[in-house]
This record gives structure tokens, C-alpha cells and sequence, in this order.
């Protein structure tokens, strides 16, 4: 009898922890928190992913989107951080969560949020205005080599942008003034309206300026070139860019993360839940469609292979900041 | 005429029966949202956006721009009513439309804030269907130190030119700017005036400062004043809103200067707060009647709200064509816009010109409905007013602190609003005038980036702005305003003197 019991007991252990991967499901609103203003990279890839989920119901719990883009995206991360166990709000950022805090006292620490995927890697490339004498990226960093340099224009202060102007300038020698904008949108402008040099932003940070040819990429920042497509202008597309390495820029490879998170005390289970539903809309003709217009690379990663990743880059960008003695810890 | 025909295009998908009623059901969910301080526009419009998800662009954008337009109309009737501008664009409504209101002129003030801000966004969209192609290539021109010319324009139109000494304006608009600057400093990456608050990080929100410095300070006076509200002699008839309507050509020239003024300030892009502001502090230097600005002159309401609809009309050019939002509301719908497949930037209207132009008819349709059915509700809102003070009071007290607590969900906000109020009583007391602090708060920030990018781009020289004629020009004005009082001071003295000799 008291075998029976234990038996049962054991069993129902079992079938507990097997079924516990997808024991927890949300039963009232989820918060999406993005850590981004209106109409930007991260704005997008939120609203995406909840539009995909509500096409698809592929969660029953309704969800409530809010923009929380102070501070650098800081505001969203102290809100979203800010119930310790809180499993109904879900933070949409990129690598900033872990490299904000490095660089400034943002409120937040970057161990008060657990990761639980990275759904996409944004490209980095080198535009110039389409009247600029520079056609390849050699004769741009030669130019950037005289004594008065040149002006890059970006996406805030210490951020990606600025750090990969400080890592061409370390592989190069290259002088820059890097002049800090609100937002990429609005570094594309200006440098569709000829006031900087170049920028560094993403492929759908200027896409409209390169469709009406009034800037063009000169190098990709990945290791290899994007897969082959439809052409954007006349005699270009997106396949045609050179990477950065094979045009004399030595840096093989900088990308950045779309990533998504849970406050840190969140059960694992909650977290094995989302990255469940992540992963199934990914696999949505939607999700694909969101990544060709975007020029992203499709990319997923959960678990432990995306805290090796995000220990790589937080590495790598850490260089980069004691050597310009950005860092404030 | 290539214009002309595509336009005519864009009413025949516009002027459908589905359309028209999309137009409606955003004007009238515009109106609420507007009405309720705190939720605004910007936020009205993101709480709509998920449910445009599975619609076609081009009902989606009438739906989302409709809502703009009736939430702009509902933040001019609360700005009039009870002093709580919904939008940062109508905070200059408040200083002659609350006035007005106070002294039962309600229905007069919200009759002519609508009509004129119906002729302001109409006179916007026939500039930017003249003027689509040309526009962007103007708006290109801009970088920061044409930004920093015009930011510096608005002050100087509205420094030297109040009732008060010029050193408590000084006092008030340092006190802004010392409030836009908490927060993440854009050029340096690092963070100020923080004192370790991490709700601090995001800055103090603009609405809050303003829900305090106006609704609860203002309540603050009427409560010393001995509760009355004058509202209650309001004349709330229909009549009175034909009547009111009738005045409006009197109002031609402050119309035109004012439309003329958003227009340029929406896309270049300065914004429709600037424009606005901008608006009301010309009209008031070039008014005859100086004195009443302030205290309910019919100028002062006609002036800001022009301005601020023309301009929020025009932002949406350079928003389709280039990708900059002129407002926060511009940047949601540029979200919108992405998610719906479409890019923004000046392939948009070759590649989608269906969907440009039928924008562009949904907002001659959609601004004629949206005047029509505020219009309609003008009676009800100044009927409100006749509520006596202790009721409507404390309401007006909880509406505040719900707004306040609506803008980001954080508490502290409330402490602020508070804060902000008392601040706002005791400025009024030792009469120092508010607007340049709310100015310095908004557009502080702006200005300081566009000055520290012009000098980063300049290396350190200010030259920059005497660089090329656009920035070279914007930069004479400027400095004319804003030495005006002084120069006519010096002009009076020197025509005085050979007259004082003869004599």
C-alpha cells in the first residue's frame, strides 16, 4: 500500500516535471515594454511580434504594448525591472540593457533582467551621401585620415553607433567627429541632406534615403555579404554591398541584437514559456517578411547559448569603452 | 496640376462610405482622448495602433490621422475650460482662452479656437498639396545649427515683449531650462541632475509640469479669489456659435499671419509647440491691443490655435516624404507605417502615390468633420462651466492628479504635479509669467542639442551660424526680435531729441 503510494507519488513527480516546461500560461494582460520611443528599430520589432501573435492567437492572455524610451531606453528597463518576479512584463531591447549600464548610472543594473531570446541581429554598414567623392571605403578612410577628419553622424552617445566609430578609428587611424543624434532616422536625414560624412545605421535606418539614391552603403560590417535579393536602386541591392573587411576596414563583424527579457525572479517555466511562443513566431510568413524588409539576420537564440552570446559581446564592447574611459563602475 | 489630378485621386478612395465613417469614429475617439488630460494624442493614437494591425494602409492611417485631429480639438477645449492644455501645442491656447472662459466667454473661445484651427490645418494641407515635391528638398537643408536659428527665433518672438520686467522672464525661462535638462544628455550619453532617483532618468514630463503649473495652480488662486467661477453667466445657445463664427474675418490678418507661421514651423520641421508659441508672441507684439493679451483677448486664442493645426498638417509632409516626425503623434504613426509595410521617405510617393494622396484628401475631409462635430459639442463643454465651483473643483483636482499619474504610471509624477502647482500659485502671486518657463521645458532640450551638434559639426566656431544664407538669415531675425524692444527704445530717443531742440 505505502509502495502504491510512492509509486504514484513518483509519478506524479514525473508527469509534474514534464510537463512543467509548459506548466505556466499567462491569465491576465502581458505587458510588452518597449525600451524605445515611437517608430524606431526596437518599436517595430515590439509591435511586430505582437501584431504576429494576435494574427496567429498564439497567446491567449491580451497584450498591452507600452513605449517607455526616457532616459536612453533606461525608463523601460527600471519599469520593467521594477517587480523582481513579475512574469507579465516582458522588456523589448537590444544589447543596450547590458552595455547602458556599463557606460552610465542609469538606475537599472543589468542583472535585475533574466534574457529570454534574441530573435534578430541588425547590420551595421558605412553610408555616405550619393554626391560624396568617396566610392569605396579605402578612399573614404584615406580621406579620413587628414589632419581636419571626418563627421559621422549617429543614434545617441556611447551607444552601438559611437562605439563602432571608436573601433574603426582603433583598426584604422582615422580621425572622426562623431556628432550624437536623437535617433538613426535622424542621422539618415542629415546625411541625405549632405551636413555629416557618413553614418553607421542599420539597413531600415536608410533605406528610403537609398531608394531615391540620395545615399549609398559603402561596406557591410558582417563577415560575409547578405543573401541575395531583390535589387533596391537601379544597379544595386542589398547582396552587392562589400563587407568592410574585404574593402580594407579590418573589422570582421558587428552586429546587434533584438533582444527580449523577464525580470530576473520570473519562474524559469514563464521564461521556457515566451521563448516558446517566440520561437513559433518565427516561424510565421510574417516574421520572415519583418526580416527581408529589415535586412536583418535571422537569428534565434535562448537558454545558455544566448548568455554565452551576451557575455561575448558585453566583452568586446567593454574593450572598447576602458579604452575611451567610458566606463563608470 | 500633376498634383491637382492625383489629389482628386485620393478623394475618390477617401470619399467612400467606409472611409468617411472611419473618419468620424477617429474624430469623435480623438475628442475623448484629447479631452482627458494626460492620455493625449500621442498615447490615444499607440492604444489604437494594434487594431489597424489587420486593416489596409490606407484605412489605417485615416483612422489614426482622424484621431489626431479630433484629439487636438478635444486638448484646445480643456486647455480653454479649465486651464490643462492636453498637448503641449495648446499650452498657449490657455493664456487667453482660459481668461475668456473665466469670464463667460466660453462658448466664444472654444467657437473661435475650432473655427480658427479648421482654417489653420486647411490652409496646411493646400500648402503641402502645392507643395509636396518642393518641400522635402527645403526641409533637407536643415541641420542643427538651422535648428538652433529657429528654436532661437521662437524665444526672441517671445522675450522683451511682456507686460512683466524682462529679468523675471529671464528668471522663469532659466528656471525651465534648468528642468530640461534632468535626465540623459543626448550628446554626452551621461545622465544630470538625477540626485540617484532612478524615476528621474526619463526627465520630468513637460504634461506633468504642466497639469501643476496651470490646472492646480490656477485652482490654488480661485480658491483664495473665494470659489467663483464666472463661468456660470456663460451664454451656452447655438446662436451664440453662429454668432461667434461670424466674427471670425475680423480675425484675417492674425489668421493669416498665423498659418503662414505654422506652416513654415511644420516643415521646417520646428514642431506645432513652437509654432504655436511662436504664433501667439507675434500676434501680440503686432496687436493693438497689447494690454488685453492675457486676459481674454479673442487675438490670443485665434493666433496659437491657427498656428498649432497648420503646423501639425504640414508635419505631416516631411513625415511621408522624409521620415522625421514633426510631432510625438507623427512618430507614432510612423511606427504605423513600418508595421503596415510601407517605408517612410521620399519613394513612398512615387512607389505608394495612392496611399500619399488619399492621406492627403482624408485630411481635407477629415478636418471639415472634425470642426463640424466639435462645433456640435461646443454648447455641452460650456455647459460645464455652469456646474458651480465646489463641485466642478475637486473634480478638476482628481482629473489632474489621474493625468499626471496617466503620462508614464509612475508615482513620483504625482509628487511633481504637486509640486509643480505650488510653484505655478506662488509665480502668479509675485507675478512672474509661466509661459517662458513651459517654453524653456519644452524646447530647451532641442536647443541645447542643436547648439552642441552645431558646435561639434563647427569645431567650437560660431561662424556656423552665419554659415550659409538660410541659417544667416533665420539667425538676423532672431537677434532683430529679440533686440526689437531695445533698437525702437533707441529710435524713439533720437526722434525725440532733434523735436525736444526745436522746441
Amino acid at each position: 500500500m505505502k509502495k502504491a503510494t510512492l509509486t504514484v507519488a513518483l509519478l506524479a513527480t514525473a508527469v509534474f516535471a514534464g510537463s512543467a516546461q509548459a506548466a505556466w500560461v499567462p491569465d491576465k494582460p502581458v505587458e510588452f515594454i518597449v525600451t524605445a520611443g515611437a517608430g524606431g528599430g526596437t518599436d517595430t520589432f515590439a509591435r511586430t511580434v505582437q501584431s504576429i501573435i494576435v494574427k496567429y492567437k498564439l497567446m491567449d492572455a491580451p497584450i498591452v504594448v507600452l513605449n517607455k524610451g526616457g532616459g536612453s531606453g533606461s525608463e523601460g528597463f527600471i519599469y520593467g525591472s521594477s517587480s523582481p518576479n513579475d512574469p507579465y512584463k516582458v522588456t523589448f531591447g537590444t544589447n543596450n540593457e547590458y552595455l547602458l549600464p556599463l557606460v552610465a548610472k542609469m538606475g537599472f543594473s543589468a542583472d535585475g533582467l533574466q534574457p529570454v531570446a534574441a530573435m534578430a541581429l541588425d547590420e551595421f554598414l558605412l553610408w555616405v551621401n550619393d554626391k560624396s567623392p568617396h566610392k569605396d571605403a579605402k578612399s573614404f578612410i584615406a580621406a579620413a585620415k587628414k589632419p581636419e577628419g571626418l563627421k559621422i553622424g549617429g543614434s545617441q552617445s556611447k551607444d552601438t553607433d559611437q562605439t563602432l566609430t571608436s573601433m574603426i578609428t582603433a583598426a584604422t587611424g582615422a580621425k572622426f567627429t562623431y556628432i550624437p543624434f536623437k535617433s538613426g532616422g535622424e542621422a539618415a536625414v542629415q546625411l541625405a541632406g549632405g551636413h555629416i560624412d557618413a553614418n553607421l545605421n542599420n539597413p531600415s535606418e536608410n533605406l528610403g534615403q537609398w531608394k531615391a539614391s540620395m545615399v549609398r552603403p559603402l561596406c557591410i560590417f558582417s563577415t560575409e555579404r547578405m543573401a541575395p535579393g531583390a535589387k533596391v536602386t537601379k544597379d544595386m541591392g542589398w547582396s552587392d554591398i562589400p563587407t568592410c573587411k574585404e574593402s580594407g576596414i579590418p573589422i570582421s563583424s558587428y552586429q546587434m541584437p533584438r533582444t527580449i527579457w523577464l525580470p530576473a525572479g520570473a519562474p524559469a517555466d514563464a521564461a521556457a514559456y515566451y521563448a516558446g511562443v517566440l520561437a513559433r513566431v518565427r516561424q510565421t510568413p510574417e516574421w520572415k517578411t519583418y526580416i527581408e524588409r529589415t535586412s536583418q539576420t535571422d537569428s534565434f537564440m535562448s537558454g545558455d547559448g544566448l548568455k554565452f552570446y551576451i557575455n561575448q559581446d558585453k566583452a568586446k564592447a567593454l574593450e572598447v569603452f576602458k579604452a575611451e574611459k567610458w566606463t563608470v563602475q | 496640376m500633376d498634383n491637382f489630378g492625383n489629389l482628386l485621386d485620393g478623394f475618390r478612395i477617401a470619399a467612400s462610405g467606409y472611409h468617411v465613417a472611419i473618419m468620424m469614429a477617429g474624430v469623435l475617439l480623438g475628442i475623448l482622448v484629447g479631452v482627458l488630460p494626460g492620455l493625449g494624442a500621442p498615447n490615444g493614437v499607440s492604444l489604437l495602433l494594434p487594431l489597424t494591425f489587420t486593416m489596409d494602409p490606407v484605412a489605417a492611417i485615416i483612422l489614426l490621422t482622424s484621431m489626431y485631429w479630433g484629439a487636438l480639438f478635444g486638448g484646445s477645449t480643456t486647455s480653454i475650460l479649465f486651464n490643462i492644455p492636453g498637448e503641449p501645442s495648446s499650452v498657449a491656447t490657455t493664456f487667453d482662452g482660459y481668461p475668456m472662459a473665466r469670464d463667460g466667454r466660453a462658448t466664444n473661445a472654444l467657437t473661435l479656437a475650432f473655427l480658427s484651427a479648421g482654417t489653420g490645418a486647411l490652409f496646411g494641407v493646400v500648402v503641402i498639396t502645392g507643395l509636396s515635391g518642393w518641400v522635402t528638398q527645403f526641409a533637407l537643408k536643415f541641420s542643427s545649427p538651422e535648428y538652433f536659428a529657429v528654436y532661437l527665433l521662437v524665444f526672441a518672438s517671445f522675450v522683451g515683449m511682456g507686460n512683466t520686467s524682462p529679468f523675471k522672464t529671464v528668471v522663469s525661462m532659466t528656471l525651465g531650462f534648468a528642468v530640461a535638462t534632468i535626465g540623459v544628455d543626448t550628446i554626452s550619453g551621461n545622465v544630470r541632475l538625477t540626485f540617484g532617483i532612478p524615476d528621474l532618468v526619463k526627465g520630468i514630463s513637460f504634461l506633468v509640469a504642466v497639469i501643476g503649473l496651470f490646472g492646480l495652480g490656477e485652482l490654488l488662486q480661485t480658491m483664495e479669489e473665494g470659489l467663483r467661477f464666472e463661468g456660470i453667466h456663460a451664454r451656452i445657445s447655438p446662436r451664440e456659435v453662429f454668432r461667434t463664427a461670424l466674427t471670425l474675418p475680423r480675425h484675417w490678418v492674425t489668421l493669416l499671419r498665423s498659418a503662414l507661421v505654422g506652416c513654415w514651423m511644420g516643415i521646417t520641421p520646428g514642431g506645432p509647440t513652437a509654432a504655436s508659441f511662436m504664433s501667439y508672441g507675434l500676434a501680440k507684439r503686432f496687436s493693438r491691443r497689447k494690454e488685453g493679451f492675457g486676459k481674454g483677448e479673442p487675438d490670443g486664442v485665434v493666433a496659437p490655435e491657427t498656428a498649432d493645426h497648420a503646423a501639425g498638417t504640414c508635419a505631416i509632409l516631411p513625415m511621408l516624404a522624409l521620415g522625421i516626425p514633426g510631432s510625438a503623434t507623427a512618430a507614432v504613426m510612423m511606427g504605423g507605417l513600418m508595421i503596415w509595410g510601407l517605408t517612410p521617405g521620399p519613394m513612398l510617393f512615387i512607389e505608394r502615390p495612392d496611399f500619399v494622396w488619399s492621406t492627403i484628401a482624408s485630411m481635407y475631409l477629415g478636418n471639415v468633420i472634425a470642426v463640424v462635430l466639435v462645433l456640435a459639442t461646443v454648447p455641452m463643454f460650456a455647459a460645464i462651466l455652469r456646474i458651480p465651483f465646489s463641485i466642478i473643483g475637486p473634480m478638476i483636482v482628481v482629473v489632474c492628479f489621474v493625468g499626471a499619474y496617466t503620462v508614464s504610471g509612475a508615482r513620483l509624477d504625482l509628487w511633481f504635479a504637486l509640486l509643480f502647482g505650488i510653484v505655478g500659485y506662488l509665480l502668479k502671486k509675485l507675478d512672474y509669467p509661466i509661459a517662458p518657463m513651459v517654453l524653456a521645458m519644452i524646447l530647451g532640450d532641442k536647443m541645447e542639442d542643436a547648439f552642441r551638434q552645431s558646435m561639434l559639426m563647427a569645431k567650437g566656431s560660431m561662424g556656423v551660424f552665419y554659415s550659409n544664407p538660410l541659417v544667416g538669415t533665420i539667425t538676423t531675425l532672431a537677434l532683430l526680435l529679440l533686440l526689437w524692444p531695445l533698437v525702437s527704445r533707441l529710435l524713439r530717443a533720437a526722434q525725440s531729441r532733434p523735436a525736444g531742440k526745436t522746441g
